[in-house]
């Protein structure tokens, strides 16, 4: 620790005015890629600024060109398709852009570090992490192997691993998902750099988890002076950890500025229609989510109109430019030739005035009943190795009722999944049982089964992988209409693909395309309509919106409220957002590790949680208002989640829960009726 | 690890016995009879009566069941019998033609992996570029070109050459490693290239995708060499599916060189195999086929274990 503090203290005096010269500089950068169909323009004339010491977040929905330029400044793309035309990059008095190989890579992993979004995947599988994290302190600093040995146990120690010289023989598939992202800090860190860009560190974790890593890497960079740049699809993550913002929208910034200005006085209508489309913790809950309509241009043939133009509500005649970025009275750049009329508060997205959804107290039937849902795997290693079981559900309950949404929330390994898989019976349940429409599905005969089949529909979290692409959307949504029989003949079948087609806001032409051709909501909504085609009463939503940008989200988020009114539809609506459940539900379950832990109507789990587990979750999760974020001291859940192998005795959350005592790890608390319609599985409330 | 492998080891009996199954009673299923060829085979008259001695004497007139127990009882015993036609021990007739083909194999594996390593990395690394094409080119040659053609091509140009042929007989590299290796080296090299072609393809293809794995570009990031990017983190992962193409290939060539050997003029188990099946000479065949399945499980147990060597996210015995 002391040889880290030492050393900053040295290139970074803390008591040294701030440098006038900013320590990156991007200036018109232009990042094109050569493909076989054509130029794509990825980046385009993107300029900004990092002082040292500041933490700068780039945002932007997929394909904005926010990793590109990452990727761009450390010279990292693809070397065959990715081009640099034309800008420059300075970085502590040398354009980038102009080094040669050799000179860049001694840049690389020294003076600045990358963090990469995959912690899964961005550690090499068969060296030690001790090897990954030595690396660039054997390459750079040019340490001997005790020297770099005493300072990876040192760096493992800084971001928050215990144990660390065992844990430095260790591979990676040894770590969890949040432990491998804190070794690939330890490893951006190592050598001191200036600057870290981290392309959405988080985002493949829990909230939990994220909340711990996000707070060690600001903490990290505020002791040791390291400029941040976080790249990040999240404006919770980017309003509680800025201090400047860049928007960026299809290849070029849309607006910049400071973090604070941004998010309260925005200047550009992509800004303020994205953070308006952000289903929010701490806002009430407004009857439908507000869209941005359309969807973002193809890089590959752009017009010399603005682009953002097409989804614009403000468009006006001279729109069909291209705006420069103008400045603005609040001190952020805007590319909108509106930008003034928008700050005298002129223009305003106008609110949804659909009527909301009524959930009004249910006195039909249940349309699903789970009673104490059960499901084991046993699990073994090698031939005869260690064997046991993984309790994944453990005495899950639960009605859904007509045209009803019930929200299952948790993070990862907490079983939510498993429950929907059960239920659409793509597992057998260890115990317990599931009545649908009053049959009871475990004795359930062949014929009624069938029933089932049809009338509980599924809706898939990836919708880039969960259709065929060798089949057209056609045939997609007009084969189990064919299997089942629900349609005679072709000219049928087809009439019946259109109509299901406009019924989530597709034109019949797209029969005809395939998968590829379309963009991920348009595919969502070809997933969606193939769960209609069957007429279902019920349909599993698992995590079907969590793949999609926020503006995008909002859409189809919509489109299901839509649907669930006009066919009386009851869905199973699981996700680890909590701000999209809050949305969309009118009840939530709370899971944990194969557990539920709090069941309570939407507002009051969300207003009045009992479990602390719930309370915690809420707390990790950002929302995005930089006054708000900035003031909040993260209440940090500690530890991960336990192994499944060697589950917790009691409580299964005694390991990490803020209010465990003894008592906790000895009795399994049961799910009780705390409050009328509240309950929670703990003995502490 | 140890228990992993014992349990493996121990899996084999099953295995055997199933082949031990299998390979008896289709045997006896072929049509055409040891004692019919031996005695009639060149156009000699020979009494039924004596047929019938000599089937006893073999003991092909008992039951099938009971030759079968025979069989069991004496290889459990490690006792092989012997040779129905040349009435020596099954164990050296093989022993001299496996030693031969053994050699051949490890040699022509040695060629293989020496040249396929360089040949796939440089193709995969310089991808789209003439180096790339060359070695495609080369490969694509290996493996359409046939083995004992490319033997005869080789054996032709040596004769034309250097007017050298092969010797008729087999010398041990322990006796005289110069004439063992001249001998022997052509036709590793022969079925080396078709091997070689299989690999390099192989490691090409896996170290293209290897290159693009997120881990390549965290390196990249960490600004470690070039150099140490390819041979550290990507051609180790590379290598791994190319050990289960190696392993298999080389199990292939323990009695799958018939034709080569014969171009060669070697007596390998290749030629072994044809003559003894030629003959019906069913204690022989049995002999072998057991002989080889034990040799494939074994190699195949090799491949397990070295993978988990390479790889830690293999662990056996967790």
């Amino acid at each position: 620790m002391t040889v880290v503090e030492a050393d900053s203290a040295v290139r970074n005096p803390p008591h040294a005015q701030p440098v006038a010269v900013p320590l990156l500089q991007v200036e018109d950068l232009h990042t094109q890629f050569h493909t076989s169909r054509g130029i794509v323009r990825a980046v385009e004339g993107v300029s900004f600024s990092v002082d040292r010491g500041e933490v700068v977040a780039i945002v932007g929905e997929s394909g904005s060109g926010k990793s590109v330029t990452a990727l761009s400044i450390m010279r990292l793309l693809p070397r065959l398709t990715g081009k640099i035309p034309q800008g420059r990059v300075t970085f502590d008095g040398k354009n980038l852009l102009d080094l040669g190989d050799e000179e860049m890579r001694a840049i690389r992993g020294r003076d600045i570090s990358m963090i990469f979004q995959e912690p899964m995947t961005s550690l090499n599988p068969i060296l030690t992490i001790g090897l990954q994290i030595k690396e660039p302190l054997l390459i750079h600093l040019g340490m001997t192997e005790e020297q770099a040995q005493e300072r990876a146990i040192e760096l493992l120690h800084l971001v928050g691993i215990t144990d660390p010289a065992r844990r430095l023989d260790q591979y990676p598939h040894q770590f969890s998902g949040g432990m491998r992202q804190r070794v690939m800090i330890a490893i951006g860190l190592a050598c001191n750099p200036k600057l870290i860009i981290a392309d959405e560190p988080t985002t493949a974790l829990d909230v939990t988890i994220q909340a711990q890593i996000l707070e060690l890497m600001k903490n990290l960079s505020r002791k040791l002076n390291i400029a941040l740049i976080i790249i990040t699809h999240n404006l919770g993550v980017v309003a509680r950890y800025a201090d400047r913002v860049i928007v960026m929208y299809a290849a070029r910034v849309a607006e910049q500025g400071p973090a604070e200005q941004l998010f309260h006085r925005p200047r550009h209508p992509y800004t303020m229609g994205l953070l308006r489309s952000v289903p929010r913790l701490d806002h009430p809950r407004g009857s439908k989510l507000e869209t941005i309509e359309g969807l973002p241009p193809n890089l590959a043939n752009v017009t010399k109109a603005c682009r953002f133009a097409p989804r614009c509500p403000f468009k006006i005649a001279i729109c069909e430019q291209e705006p420069p970025l103008y400045p603005t009275d609040t001190g952020s750049l805007s590319r909108c030739h509106r930008h003034a009329e928008i700050a005298e508060g002129k223009i305003t997205w106008s609110t949804h005035s659909g009527a909301g959804l009524n959930f009004a107290a249910n006195t039909e039937a249940p349309v699903l009943t789970v009673k104490h849902l059960t499901k084991h795997f046993a699990v073994s290693g090698g031939l005869r190795g260690t064997s046991g079981t993984v309790r994944a559900v453990q005495d899950v309950s639960f009605d859904i009722f007509p045209g009803e949404t019930l929200g299952l929330v948790g993070e990862s390994g907490c079983g939510k999944t498993t429950v929907g898989r059960l239920i659409l019976r793509l597992e057998e349940p260890s115990e317990g049982e599931i009545h649908f429409e009053g049959v009871n599905l475990s004795t359930a005969s062949a014929a009624q089964l069938k029933t089932m089949r049809r009338k509980v529909q599924v809706i898939f979290q990836d919708p880039y992988s969960s259709l065929n692409p060798r089949m057209t959307v056609g045939q997609i949504i007009g084969e189990p209409l064919h299997v089942y029989k629900i349609v005679n003949g072709r000219k049928q079948n087809e009439e019946r693909v259109a109509y299901l087609l406009e019924n989530v806001g597709l034109r019949p032409e797209m029969a005809e395309r395939y998968p590829h051709q379309l963009s991920g909501g348009q595919r969502q909504r070809v997933g969606i309509a193939r769960a209609l085609a069957m007429e279902p009463s019920f349909i599993v939503c698992d995590e079907a919106v969590s793949a999609l940008d926020v503006s995008i989200q909002g859409q189809i988020i919509n489109l299901l409220e839509e649907l669930q009114r006009k066919f009386r539809l009851a869905y199973l609506f699981i996700a680890h957002d909590l701000a999209v459940v809050r949305h969309i539900s009118a009840r939530v379950v709370v899971m944990y590790f194969g557990r539920v832990m709090e069941v309570a109507d939407r507002d009051v789990i969300y207003s009045g949680s009992l479990h602390p587990y719930t309370k915690v979750l809420l707390d990790a999760a950002p929302v995005p208002d930089p006054t708000i974020e900035k003031q909040r001291e993260p209440r940090l859940i500690k530890g991960e989640l336990p192994s499944h192998m060697a589950p917790p005795n009691g409580c299964v959350f005694n390991t990490r829960c803020p209010m465990a005592s003894q008592e906790c790890r000895e009795v399994i608390p049961p799910l009780e009726e705390k409050r009328p319609g509240h309950f929670a599985a703990c003995i502490k409330v | 690890m140890l228990r992993y492998a014992t349990n493996r080891i121990l899996l084999m009996i099953p295995t055997l016995l199933g082949v031990a199954v299998l390979v008896f009673f289709m045997l006896r299923i072929v049509p055409g009879d040891i004692v019919e060829i031996k005695l009639r085979g060149d156009g000699g008259t020979v009494t039924q009566e004596t047929i019938e001695l000599e089937r006893k004497r073999l003991g092909l007139d008992r039951p099938l069941i009971n030759q079968f127990g025979t069989w069991m009882v004496d290889m459990a015993r490690l006792d092989f019998g012997n040779s129905m036609w040349t009435e020596r021990p099954v164990v050296t007739e093989i022993a001299g033609r496996f030693e031969l083909s053994f050699q051949v194999a490890i040699m022509a594996t040695i060629i293989a992996i020496l040249l396929a390593v360089p040949m796939g990395t440089a193709a995969a690394l310089f991808r789209g570029t003439w180096i790339d094409y060359t070695v495609r080119l080369i490969t694509i040659g290996g493996l359409s070109i046939p083995s004992f053609w490319f033997g005869m091509i080789i054996m032709l140009t040596l004769l034309s050459l250097f007017n050298w042929l092969p010797p008729i007989t087999f010398t041990p590299i322990y006796v005289d490693p110069i004439a063992n290796l001249t001998q022997l080296i052509w036709p590793a090299l022969a079925v080396g290239y078709r091997y070689c072609a299989v690999v390099a393809r192989m490691i090409r293809s896996s170290l293209l995708e290897v290159m693009n794995e997120d881990y390549i570009r965290t390196a990249r990031a960490k600004g470690v060499y070039e150099k140490l990017v390819v041979s550290r983190h990507a051609l180790r992962n590379a290598l791994l599916p190319a050990i289960t193409v190696i392993g298999l290939e080389f199990t292939f060539l323990i009695g799958g060189l018939v034709v080569t050997e014969q171009v060669f003029n070697l007596n390998g188990i290749g030629q072994l195999f044809v003559q003894s099946v030629s003959r019906n000479d069913f204690t022989l065949i049995q002999g072998m086929v057991m002989l080889i399945a034990a040799f494939y499980v074994f190699v195949n147990l090799a491949i397990d274990l070295l993978y988990a060597v390479f790889d830690p996210r293999i662990r056996y015995n967790s």
